[in-house]
C-alpha cells in the first residue's frame, strides 16, 4: 500500500508498456475502480463514510462564511505559494543560514532513502531506540516507519487517528483524519485488544482517555521526537508544526533530539505570510477557525538539546519542472479536497492505494510511477469541487484531465483505450458514416430482446438501464422539418 | 447577432433528439434564424476526458472548420460548451479557433442573456409545466462556465441561468435540495470505468430529490440526465428525467 520509494524512469516506460502483459496492464488501469466497488458493496458503511467526510464539509463552509473576504485569502495564499516555488533554492539556503543561527542543523535528501538513512544516523548517535513521533505524511511517504522498526527503534506515532492505524498496521486513509474510515466501535475492539480497555468501550471521550494514558508512558520514556512541519518560514529559519492534540509539544519538550522532517514544498518566505495560511489552513481541513495548538520552532529549546531538520525532495524537484503539475506543490496539506470529492467520500481512501489519497494525492502519485497508479487520474468524475475548494487554488480536476493525456501518450494507460479512441474519432470525423452507425446501432438495440442487449452493454447496465433509443436521429427529424416547411 | 447556430451534442442527436428540437423551437420562438450545420459532430470532449488529446484536438479543429463563421453557436449542453470554452484553444491553434471558442454559449446562458434577435426578450412558449422540479446543477455548466455560484466558493453570487428562466414558469415549482451542487457520477469515461462508484453517486443524488418530493430531475446536460433516469428506473424510483429545454419548450408529448 505504501507508495514506491525508488523513482522510475519514465522514458523507459514506454517500451516496457508495448511488449507488457495485456492482463496485468488491464488490472493496472482498473486498480482504483476494483478496490472502490469492494468499499462500495458495503452499502451502510459507504453512506456513513459519505455523510462524515460532507459533515466536515458543510462545517468547513460555515468556517468560510465567517472570514470576511474568503476568496481575497485564498488569492493571497495561491499567490504566496507561487512566488515561494519559483525561488525555492534561495529561500533554502536563506532558511539554512537562519535556521543554523539558531544552533539548528539542516540535512538535505534527495530521496526517501537518504532521508530514512540521515534520520537513522541521528538516532543511532543519540543511542535512541524508543522514539515518538507526531503527523507527518512525508514520514508515511518515505516509509520510515518500516525503516527503522527493521534496525530495532520502535517508533510511536503519537496522533490519536496514527496511532489507531499504526496499531492496525494499515496506511492512513485521510491526511488529516487517518483513521475516518474507521467507527467508534472498532477503534473500542482495538483498544480492548491492544490496550487493555474495558470490551465494548464505543464512548469516544473514553477510547480518548485509553489512548492518553497509554501514550503518556511512551511519551515519557521517548528519547527522541519527530515532527513534521505544515510550513517553514526563510526569513527566520523557524517551522510551525500544527496539531489538535499537542502530541507534537510533548513529543519535542521531553527528549533531548528533535528531528523535523520537512518535504521541499513547505517553505514561505516571510514570518507575515503565516497567518494568510494559518487562516485557512484550519478553516479548511476541520472547520474550526485555528487549530488548538500552533507551535513555531527555532532552534534547541536548551544547550542541552538537539534540533535537526532533513529537507527532503523525493520527486518534488521534478514535479516542480513540469509545466502544469508544478502547481500542486502549492498544496498545504488540509485534506479539503478529499472532504469534498465525491468519489473519495464513496470509496475511502485505502481505495487509491498511496499515502495521500483523493484528488491531491491521485495528481501526485502518477508522477511518482505513472503505470502503476495510472488508474489513479480516472478516479475522478471532473465534477471541480476540489479545485474550488482547494485553499491555495490548485487546479486539481485539470490536473487530472492533463495527466490522463500524459500517461495515455506516454503509453502508460493502456493501448486498448487508444486503439477503441482512434476508432471512434474516425466515425465521429465523417458526419455520414457516424449517421449511418448511430442508425444502425439504434436498429439492432431496438430489436434485441433487453437481455441480450443489457449483457452487450456491460458496464453500464451493472446498476443501469440504457435509455430508450428514439427511432429517428435529430438530424433526420430536422431534415423532415425543413422539407415539411419548404 | 442574426447569424446562429446550433451545436448539437453527438448524444443528443442519437439518444435524446427531443432536447435537440427543444432548442431550436426556444431560439427561433425568440426570432432568431438558426443555422444546424449537417457537418457537425462531436466536439471531442470525450476523447479529450479519456486522454486521447490527439483525437480530440482533431475532433476540435472539425468544429472549428464549421462553426467559426457564425455570430454564436448555442449548444444544449454545460459539458459540451464548457469543452469548447475551456479547451478548445489548448488543441486547436489560432485566432479562428479562439474567436469560435469565445462565441459558443451554453443554451439557457444564451437564452437569459441575449434576449430575442430584435434585442428584447420574446415570451417563451407556455405549456402546461410538470409540478415539483429539481434542478440538479451540470458540474461543468457551474464550475467551468460558472452559471451560477459553486457552493465551496464565497465569490460574488451569480444566478443560474437555468433556474432563473425555470422560475419564470408558470405553474412549476423548483424544490431545494440538501446538497445543491454534487456530482451526478456521469462524468464520460468515469461512468464505465468507475461503474459501482458511479452509480452509488447517482443514487445519493436521486436520493436527495426523493427527500425533496420532487417529481422531475431537471438538468442542461443530457447526459447526467441519461445516467440518473438510468439509475432511477432499474430502481424503479418515481422521478422522471426532462432536460431544461424540453420543460421551457413544453414539448415533452412531442418526445419520438
Amino acid at each position: 500500500m505504501r507508495e514506491a520509494v525508488t523513482e522510475p524512469d519514465l522514458d523507459s516506460m514506454r517500451g516496457a508498456q508495448r511488449g507488457g502483459v495485456q492482463r496485468a496492464e488491464r488490472s493496472e488501469l482498473r486498480e482504483h475502480a476494483q478496490r472502490a466497488a469492494a468499499f462500495v458493496a458495503d452499502e451502510a458503511r459507504t453512506r456513513w463514510h459519505d455523510q462524515a467526510l460532507w459533515f466536515v464539509r458543510t462545517k468547513r463552509d460555515r468556517a468560510a462564511d465567517a472570514v470576511p473576504d474568503w476568496e481575497a485569502l485564498r488569492s493571497e495564499a495561491a499567490a504566496i505559494k507561487r512566488e515561494a516555488l519559483t525561488q525555492l533554492p534561495e529561500l533554502w539556503e536563506r532558511f539554512e543560514v537562519q535556521a543554523q543561527k539558531r544552533g539548528a542543523v539542516v540535512h538535505w535528501a534527495r530521496d526517501a532513502t537518504e532521508h530514512n538513512a540521515i534520520v537513522h544516523e541521528l538516532l543511532r548517535r543519540h543511542g535512541a531506540r524508543r522514539v515518538v513521533k507526531s503527523k507527518s505524511m512525508l514520514t508515511e511517504e518515505c516509509g520510515l516507519n518500516e525503516h527503522l522498526e527493521a534496525r530495532g527503534i520502535a517508533v510511536i506515532d503519537t496522533d490519536l487517528g496514527e496511532r489507531i492505524v499504526q496499531l492496525r498496521h494499515e496506511p492512513p486513509s485521510h491526511i488529516v483524519m487517518p483513521a475516518i474510515h474507521l467507527k467508534k466501535e472498532e477503534i473500542g475492539e482495538l483498544f480492548a485488544r491492544e490496550m487493555g480497555s474495558a470490551p465494548g468501550l464505543s464512548d469516544p471521550t473514553a477510547l480518548t482517555r485509553v489512548a492518553r494514558r497509554d501514550l503518556r508512558a511512551r511519551f515519557l520514556a521517548a528519547q527522541a521526537g519527530i515532527t513534521g512541519a505544515n510550513f517553514a518560514v526563510a526569513e527566520s529559519g523557524g517551522f510551525v508544526v500544527v496539531t489538535n492534540e499537542g502530541n507534537a509539544d510533548l513529543g519535542t519538550t521531553l527528549p533531548r533530539l528533535h528531528i523535523a522532517s520537512i518535504g521541499l514544498e513547505k517553505i514561505v518566505p516571510r514570518v507575515t505570510d503565516l497567518p494568510v495560511f494559518l487562516r485557512l489552513l484550519a478553516r479548511s481541513a476541520t472547520g474550526q477557525a485555528l487549530s488548538v495548538y500552533t507551535s513555531h520552532y527555532h532552534g534547541p529549546m536548551a544547550a542541552d538539546r538537539e534540533q535537526h531538520i532533513v529537507v527532503v525532495d523525493n520527486g518534488r524537484s521534478r514535479l516542480l519542472a513540469h509545466p502544469s503539475f508544478w502547481e500542486a506543490l502549492a498544496c498545504i496539506r488540509c485534506g479539503a479536497c478529499l472532504n469534498t470529492c465525491p468519489v473519495y467520500r464513496r470509496s475511502g481512501g485505502h481505495s487509491y492505494g498511496v499515502t495521500v489519497a483523493g484528488p491531491i494525492g491521485s495528481v501526485l502519485a502518477p508522477a511518482r510511477d505513472p503505470k502503476k497508479h495510472a488508474s489513479l487520474p480516472y478516479a475522478c468524475s471532473l465534477c471541480g469541487s476540489c479545485s474550488d475548494v482547494c485553499p491555495v487554488k490548485v487546479p486539481l480536476h485539470h490536473q487530472l484531465l492533463t495527466w490522463r493525456g500524459e500517461l495515455a501518450a506516454r503509453g502508460a494507460s493502456g493501448s486498448l483505450r487508444a486503439v477503441f479512441a482512434r476508432i471512434a474519432r474516425r466515425v465521429m470525423e465523417r458526419p455520414a458514416l457516424f449517421a449511418f452507425a448511430g442508425g444502425a446501432a439504434r436498429v439492432v438495440g431496438r430489436a434485441l430482446p433487453a437481455p441480450w442487449l443489457a449483457r452487450l452493454t456491460v458496464p453500464w447496465t451493472r446498476g443501469r438501464e440504457l435509455p430508450e433509443l428514439p427511432r429517428e436521429s435529430f438530424h433526420t427529424l430536422y431534415a423532415k422539418r425543413r422539407r415539411a416547411s419548404e | 447577432m442574426r447569424n446562429i447556430a446550433l451545436f448539437v451534442p453527438c448524444y443528443v442527436d442519437q439518444l435524446r433528439p427531443s432536447v435537440g428540437l427543444a432548442a431550436l423551437q426556444l431560439l427561433e420562438a425568440r426570432g432568431f434564424s438558426v443555422a444546424v450545420p449537417r457537418e457537425q459532430t462531436c466536439c471531442g470532449q470525450p476523447f479529450l476526458s479519456a486522454g486521447a488529446t490527439r483525437d480530440a484536438a482533431r475532433l476540435a479543429a472539425n468544429f472549428v472548420r464549421v462553426f467559426a463563421r457564425y455570430d454564436a453557436v448555442v449548444a444544449p449542453s454545460g459539458s459540451c460548451a464548457a469543452m469548447l470554452r475551456k479547451h478548445l484553444v489548448q488543441l486547436v491553434p489560432g485566432n479562428e479557433a479562439r474567436g469560435a471558442s469565445e462565441r459558443v454559449y451554453e443554451l439557457c446562458e444564451f437564452l437569459a442573456t441575449q434576449g430575442g434577435a430584435d434585442g428584447t426578450a420574446a415570451p417563451l412558449p407556455s405549456g402546461e409545466p410538470p409540478q415539483r422540479v429539481a434542478l440538479h446543477a451540470s458540474c461543468h455548466a457551474l464550475r467551468e462556465l460558472r452559471l451560477g455560484s459553486p457552493s465551496e466558493t464565497r465569490e460574488p453570487p451569480r444566478i443560474d441561468p437555468a433556474r432563473l428562466l425555470l422560475e419564470r414558469v408558470p405553474g412549476l415549482e423548483l424544490v431545494p435540495l440538501a446538497r445543491p451542487d454534487e456530482c451526478c457520477g456521469f462524468g464520460g469515461v468515469f461512468a464505465v470505468a468507475e461503474e459501482a462508484v458511479s452509480c452509488r453517486m447517482a443514487l445519493d443524488r436521486l436520493a436527495d430529490h426523493l427527500a425533496a418530493r420532487a417529481e422531475f430531475v431537471t438538468s442542461t446536460d443530457v447526459s447526467c440526465l441519461i445516467h440518473l433516469e438510468g439509475v432511477a428506473r432499474r430502481r424503479k424510483l418515481p422521478l422522471r428525467v426532462l432536460h431544461v429545454a424540453e420543460i421551457l419548450a413544453a414539448n415533452r408529448c412531442a418526445r419520438p
